[in-house]
């Protein structure tokens, strides 16, 4: 029954919480505790850290998360088509064939813009 | 009617027993495997000392970071920084769920075989971005930032062709359970690492990268940024977020098995003994492929997955609709 | 009564999450409780039979938009973890605003009768979306493929804008 199965999904996401978070009850438990400023300092390199910490605005990371997204919608529609498709013969390749053929289009346009280059 | 209580405490005994086996099985037996291996191909010897040949050394290893002290960075986000790993290591065991170990009689070995099982190992995947990201985020330090943003565009990038080596075996075995896969895999031609050869390469590609291990950790390289988006995590936090990436590794590779290799199918042995066999034999060939390649620079990582991969694994979905439809 | 113990769970856990995205001043854990809050209604699709569309829930908005998010927020100044005012000097005429509405969409709700749904629920299976795809709704199928490709475009065309 359908409900029973995600039963023992959610039971394994709370179990799987507590058993991550139990090392970590342990270390708190265990571990030693010295105090002292130096430890907290923030690592860089063994400088003096300067400035803020946020990354220069690179629209690159921008755009591949967006491209992410759209092929992401698509990937969802696929996954229904791919496991009815053999019942409806030539017909549901050729409906699958516009539609990745619409969207290969869209990935060739992303790439002759430039949405893929990294630098 | 279903008796509620009853179905809870078996999903409880499951789950223990599934992070057990978890435990001892991947992460423990397989960080020394991965020290070992790497030992072999660097003609030296693995860790030795610790137990008969080495075996109690990750024991050694958890023993010592359960009692290194929490240290946070001062300017970073307390609540973020705690959970973050957190979120890594459980959604790197939650995709344990629907992975088949084998049969007993006639019951599969499986914590529940979800209609949409496939869907569910995805989708599991994609929630390590986000713990990644936060990570990164909350140690306040410019190179855990940037390694974290860097992780998470790479491991984004890769999901993609990871799907779509998905959906060519969802076609071909006409099911998204996996317990459905693994029967419509017949025989030793059956298995699908025949009939679907481009998307097992393409899976196993997409899978090291998404677990992000050489060739692909340049968001992790110690020579570049120190240690990416877990710089400032140390001890048990630090333990968590392995815990996740190995977890997610081992979870790849049973996935392969169980979706190119035939699962727990095989004559003679039990089920559950050629499963772990097809298991570890996945997982040596991504630990050899570790110690062998140098690595790829981000670009040409993602070059590779936007630009190769992507449009690859559509033509191939596009090719296996028409080998079955005609 | 299992059902309503899960409805409840679910539904105390995506409120709360929602309501630290809204009121949290950190920016980046309003960004972060949207997880919880998203799993928290995967979950209530789970509840009404629809898992196909619980996990693409899950796939797509905690796995891909939750992401996009992120990138943005990090990526500009408020990623240092700015702290926002919430509340501004209006909190009175706010606060009856609100509760006038709130009295409003409660009386609405209960006094309409809802007509009772007949039989079982519709199939949301993936095999059943996949059916309705190729069978009913096949223009809309492909007329999505069309969207995509235009809010790729746009996307491509805003982003490039801002160099």
């Amino acid at each position: 029954m359908l409900l029973v199965d995600w039963l023992y999904v959610g039971v394994f996401l709370v179990v799987g919480l507590v058993m991550a978070a139990l090392p970590l009850a342990v270390v708190w438990a265990l571990a030693p505790r010295l105090a002292q400023p130096q430890k907290r300092t923030t690592y860089e390199s063994g400088v003096v850290p300067f400035g803020q910490a946020w990354a220069q605005f690179n629209v690159r990371y921008y755009l591949f998360s967006l491209v992410f997204v759209i092929f992401d919608v698509e990937v969802i529609y696929l996954y229904p088509w791919a496991i009815v498709f053999r019942q409806y013969g030539r017909y549901a390749f050729f409906v699958m064939l516009i539609f990745v053929g619409i969207l290969l289009l869209g990935l060739v346009h992303a790439w002759r813009k430039g949405a893929l280059e990294w630098t | 009617m279903v008796n509620w209580p009853l179905e809870i405490v078996r999903a409880v005994l499951l789950t223990v027993a599934v992070f057990t086996f978890m435990a001892v099985v991947g992460a423990m037996f397989g960080v020394l495997l991965e020290r070992k291996v790497g030992g072999w191909i660097q003609s030296r010897l693995g860790p030795k000392h610790v137990g008969p040949q080495g075996l109690l050394q990750t024991v050694a290893d958890t023993i010592k970071l359960l009692q290194k002290e929490h240290i946070e960075p001062r300017a970073a986000d307390r609540a973020i920084f705690n959970t973050a790993p957190l979120v890594v290591a459980v959604a790197g065991l939650m995709s344990w769920v629907v992975i088949p170990f084998g049969t007993l009689g006639d019951r599969v070995l499986v914590v529940r075989d979800l209609n949409i099982g496939v869907v569910f190992f995805a989708a599991m995947a994609s929630l390590t971005v986000v713990g990644i990201l936060a990570g990164g985020f909350a140690s306040n330090n410019k190179y855990a930032l940037l390694g974290g943003l860097r992780s998470a565009s790479q491991m984004i990038s890769y999901e993609l062709p990871l799907a779509m080596a998905l959906i060519a075996v969802a076609m071909e075995a006409g099911t998204l359970s996996t317990v459905g896969i693994v029967e419509a895999q017949a025989g030793w031609f059956g298995s699908f690492a025949f009939r679907q050869f481009p998307a097992f390469v393409i899976f196993l590609i997409a899978a090291t990268a998404e677990v992000n291990r050489v060739p692909f950790d340049l968001p992790e390289a110690e020579s570049e940024l120190v240690a990416g988006y877990f710089s400032e995590y140390t001890g048990m936090r630090f333990a968590l977020f392995q815990l996740g990436e190995y977890g997610e590794m081992f979870a790849m590779a049973a996935m392969a098995t169980t979706l190119f290799l035939g699962g727990w199918k095989g004559p003679v042995l039990p089920g559950v003994v050629w499963f772990l066999l097809k298991m570890y034999l996945i997982v040596f060939l991504l630990m050899w492929v570790r110690w062998t390649y140098p690595r790829y620079r981000l670009d040409q990582l993602l070059n590779l997955s936007w630009k190769v991969l992507l449009p690859a694994g559509l033509v191939w979905i596009l090719i296996t609709g028409y080998r079955v439809t005609f | 009564m299992g059902q309503l113990a899960a409805f409840i769970i679910l539904s105390v856990v995506t409120l709360v999450a929602a309501v630290v995205v809204v009121a949290s001043q950190n920016i980046v854990r309003s960004a972060l409780s949207l997880i919880p809050t998203l799993l928290g209604i995967a979950g209530i699709y789970i509840l009404l039979q629809a898992e196909y569309v619980a996990g693409i829930q899950v796939l797509i908005y905690a796995g891909a938009i939750t992401v996009l998010i992120l990138f943005v927020i990090m990526l500009t100044e408020h990623g240092t973890g700015a702290r926002f005012r919430q509340v501004n000097e209006q909190v009175l005429p706010g606060t009856i605003a609100v509760a006038v509405l709130a009295a409003l969409l409660m009386a609405v709700f209960f006094g309409t009768a809802w007509p009772r749904p007949a039989g079982a629920l519709p199939q949301y299976s993936a095999t059943a979306i996949g059916v309705t795809f190729l069978t009913n709704a096949i223009l809309v199928f492909v007329v999505t493929s069309f969207v995509l490709l235009i809010a790729l475009m746009g996307a491509i065309v805003i982003a490039r804008r801002e160099r």
